[in-house]
């Protein structure tokens, strides 16, 4: 065990500079690894040369954890709207009226016919609603958003799970890109928004000063309409009552029909209204909402117009000329912080459907500083505490294993650093308590050699012994901790899986360690010194 | 230089004899643990019972308790346990889940707001809806369950199966004690909690695997000892190793306890009992499970062990 090829050596200390070296650009400020970066010739592979740090998680950084939920019954409900306004439409072209009406269900509606005729007469029309799920470059899967079932004179369309299923994957894409287009307008730095499971997407933004306002503007639908003022004499059934903000939520009637949608706008910026000095919000419409908002606006001089955001009327200002340049400006009692939102909300455009906070885990910088702090204290006071204690315990031998376990917590940090994992409060702990149990290898084998010797060996076969025996043991007893590490991997959220990359990655490196560089060291002690006795 | 020796060499402790202490000793505790969870119960946190945590530090000066709690208690989103947590101005404030409506969670953190922002830093919130709470207890369980599943596999490959069931009655043991340590403790139970068992798990599967190794090999070489005695041998042979080890990883949690922060306290205090219980189980538990298992140099296992001692020759 303690002969080498000259080959081995050189590989272990290889891989064992190049790992260690992956920690060098956390000493470095952010500015010199970025110009080392910068300074790096193309035809240096990228990988070659470290230039990554450490990335802090949340909990050491500061910074808000923010995980939204589609709510999928809204989805739903909206979808049974269009389906609903579908099928009006086609009982209408068709001119058939079904007894009772279109008679509402939870996913769907059901229409009872007066004859099978007349059933036979719809039914073709009505099955060009259900379309085939899938897309044109994974192809079909076979299944239909809308399924159709008759019963002698009755017909159900439903909503089939696999299209609900398909709309909501569909609102979570949509949602994060407007997520993203709303969080990187608040200028802060290396968000990081994903997809969590089905139908949530989990947002993280590092080192945020005003978490509330993250949220507000996360939260909200942002769903601009224009939509008119119901005259006193409008049919009910096109009327729609609103809350409106300007009244304090009193009810205000409202026009079903929608003249201009929010995604019709290029451009939204906050201001100040020239005449009042009140915050407001300048927007821009693109041709087709200018041609569309100029004509109404020509034809309803003296009308109110509500300005409706998420089904509450903003404001109604009374149109007093007709607008057709295409630019507008919603005024509605807001703050300066309210007018710069909104402003951000109609730019990045509306979401999808609705969102809900699930979860939401803040730290403030000054928490994630002081857990840094404790976590740097926690980790010198460990490390020394076991350091001393291997020495006084083994001598030379404890020496040679402080030195393993110090390599190796600088492997840790650069396998860390290279992958790109995060490092949380639970990982420092998690690198600590390594520190702790990696010396468990190195006392194995020092064990070992020293019954070896008691039972009777010379120097260099109870060294040998004690390397070759340990083995087994270390492998066996490293895997088992190394499987539940890569469950809380797996299973584990947050800072929980930032303890268990640095337990995993620490396994490793101690049996690296173990095997590569103390019995290196040790054959080195061996052959410089030449011992009779073994000091162990 | 004279080193230091925690334990003697050559020691002969008659360890198994103490398993008729030892295994009723477990049983009591194990079965005390069943009692106090379904009587008095864990403290959850907020990670499995849902509810919202606000964690304030004073501008200036001290906090104070009986103002915040007072109005806390006036926003009117039910209970409220206020605590301080670390220092004399730093403050923990818990509310119970608001209903099953996420939105009232999070009007609950405005209303916080707006009543402590102007004395108080807002140095931690954190808020847990009813549905994320419900499947973090889900993944929380299913992650110790294929934790033990997948380490009993792993045995079973490379012990025989006597070994693997008494590694898990062993890991249970620690498993169920630890839940009766948070129980009578009431140190919150959260998530970082269930890192703090898996990691138990796993140390202590690593103190008896280590003494587990070690029976292995006894059985090869002593095949006239009575299996009681070869265990004894085994684990007075082991028993150096496993005090350096304990010693080595618990001075490294205790520094985590005393400077790691309050954050992770609890986890230090439940990985010190982990360590303290774990070691207890693999040399009282776990190797005397195997006596009642019948462990022994079974004929249908010889080939395999004798291939496995051919290759462990031929090792390098």
């Amino acid at each position: 065990m303690l002969r080498f090829s000259t080959t081995k050596v050189v590989l272990m200390l290889a891989v064992t500079v190049f790992v260690c070296l992956l920690a060098v650009p956390n000493l470095m400020a952010p500015d010199t690894r970025n110009a080392l970066r910068e300074a790096i010739p193309g035809w240096v592979p990228s990988w070659l040369v470290p230039t990554q740090a450490v990335v802090l998680g949340l909990d050491l950084q500061g910074g808000s954890h923010v995980l939204l939920e589609v709510d999928s019954n809204d989805l739903v409900r909206s979808q049974v709207a269009t389906l609903r306004d579908d099928v009006r439409r086609i009982l209408r072209e068709t001119r058939v009226a079904p007894q009772g009406g279109i008679v509402a269900m939870p996913r769907g509606v059901q229409l009872r016919f007066a004859s099978e005729a007349d059933r036979d007469k719809v039914l073709p029309r009505l099955r060009e609603l259900s379309q085939p799920i899938g897309n044109a470059i994974l192809g079909q899967t076979g299944e239909r958003n809308i399924d159709i079932t008759t019963n002698g004179d009755t017909v159900q369309l439903t909503l089939s799970q696999a299209g609900i299923d398909e709309r909501v994957r569909r609102a979570v894409d949509q949602a994060i890109e407007v997520l993203r287009r709303r969080v990187d307008a608040l200028g802060t730095t290396e968000p990081n928004i994903q997809r969590q499971g089905a139908d949530r997407i989990l947002v993280q933004v590092p080192g945020l000063q005003d978490p509330q306002r993250l949220k507000e503007i996360l939260g909200r639908t942002a769903k601009l309409q224009f939509r008119f003022v119901a005259d006193a004499g409008a049919n009910p059934s096109d009327v729609e009552m609103m809350p409106s903000r300007d009244s304090g939520g009193q009810m205000m009637p409202v026009e079903r029909r929608v003249i201009v949608e929010g995604e019709d706008l290029t451009d939204a910026q906050p201001a100040f209204d020239q005449r009042t000095g009140e915050p407001i919000v300048n927007f821009r419409f693109n041709v087709r909402g200018a041609q569309r908002f100029g004509q109404a606006t020509s034809e309803n001089v003296g009308r109110p117009l509500a300005i409706v955001l998420d089904n509450e009327v903003i404001s109604a200002p009374r149109i007093l000329q007709p607008i057709t340049g295409g630019s507008g400006q919603i005024s509605g009692n807001f703050t300066v912080e309210q007018a710069n939102n909104l402003a951000i909300l109609l730019r990045a455009g509306a979401l999808p459907a609705k969102l809900t906070i699930v979860e939401e885990r803040t730290v403030g910088p000054g928490l994630g500083q002081d857990s840094i702090e404790a976590g740097k204290m926690a980790a010198i006071v460990g490390t020394v505490l076991v350091a001393v204690f291997l020495i006084a315990s083994y001598g030379i031998f404890g020496l040679i294993a402080d030195l393993a376990v110090l390599i190796n917590v600088i492997m840790i940090i650069g396998l860390l650093s290279a992958l790109g994992a995060t490092l949380t409060l639970p990982g420092i702990a998690g690198i600590v308590l390594t520190v702790g149990m990696a010396v468990d290898s190195n006392v194995l084998i020092y064990e070992r050699i020293r019954e070896e010797k008691r039972a009777g060996r010379s120097v260099i076969s109870a060294l040998d012994a004690g390397f070759s025996r340990a083995l087994s043991t270390i492998i066996d007893s490293n895997i088992t901790t190394l499987i539940a590490g890569v469950v809380l991997f797996l299973l584990g959220s947050g800072p929980v899986r930032g303890f268990a990359v640095t337990l995993s990655i620490g396994i490793v490196t101690t049996v690296f360690t173990a095997f590569t560089l103390t019995r290196l060291m040790t054959a080195l002690w061996f052959r410089t010194v030449r011992p009779t006795t073994i000091p162990l | 230089m004279r080193l230091l020796r925690l334990v003697p060499d050559d020691t002969k402790f008659g360890f198994m004899q103490y398993r008729r202490v030892s295994f009723p000793l477990s049983a009591i505790l194990s079965i005390l643990t069943v009692v106090l969870f379904f009587t008095v119960g864990m403290n959850f946190g907020i990670d499995f019972r849902g509810g919202t945590l606000i964690e304030l530090q004073a501008k200036s000066g001290e906090a104070d308790l009986a103002a915040i709690r007072a109005k806390a208690g006036s926003l009117g989103f039910g209970d409220v346990e206020v605590q301080t947590f670390g220092g004399p101005d730093q403050v923990l404030m818990r509310f119970g889940l608001q209903g099953d409506s996420e939105q009232a969670q999070q009007s609950l953190v405005s209303a916080a707001r707006g009543a402590f922002e102007t004395d108080y830093d807002f140095r931690r919130i954190e808020v847990v809806g009813p549905r994320v709470s419900g499947e973090l207890v889900q993944s929380g369980t299913l992650g110790v369950v294929v934790a033990v599943i997948g380490v009993l596999i792993y045995l079973w490959f490379r012990f025989e199966w006597q070994f693997a069931v008494g590694a898990v009655i062993a890991t249970l043991h620690d498993l169920v004690l630890t839940i009766g340590f948070f129980a009578l403790t009431q140190i919150e139970f959260n998530m970082t909690s269930i890192a703090a068992i898996l990691t138990i798990v796993g140390y202590s599967l690593n103190d008896t695997v280590v003494v587990y190794d070690r029976i292995r090999e006894m059985m090869r070489k002593y095949k006239r000892l009575s299996i009681a005695d070869m265990i004894d041998v085994a684990i007075n042979s082991t028993l150096s190793r496993t005090v350096m080890t304990s010693v080595t990883t618990f001075l490294a949690l205790l520094a985590l306890a005393i400077y790691g922060g309050t954050v992770i306290e609890s986890f230090s205090y439940a990985m010190i009992f982990g360590v303290v219980i774990g070691t207890y189980s693999s040399i009282f538990i776990a190797a005397p499970v195997l006596i009642y298992l019948g462990a022994q140099m079974g004929s249908e296992s010889e080939a395999g062990e004798k291939a496995q001692a051919a290759a462990q020759r031929s090792a390098p």
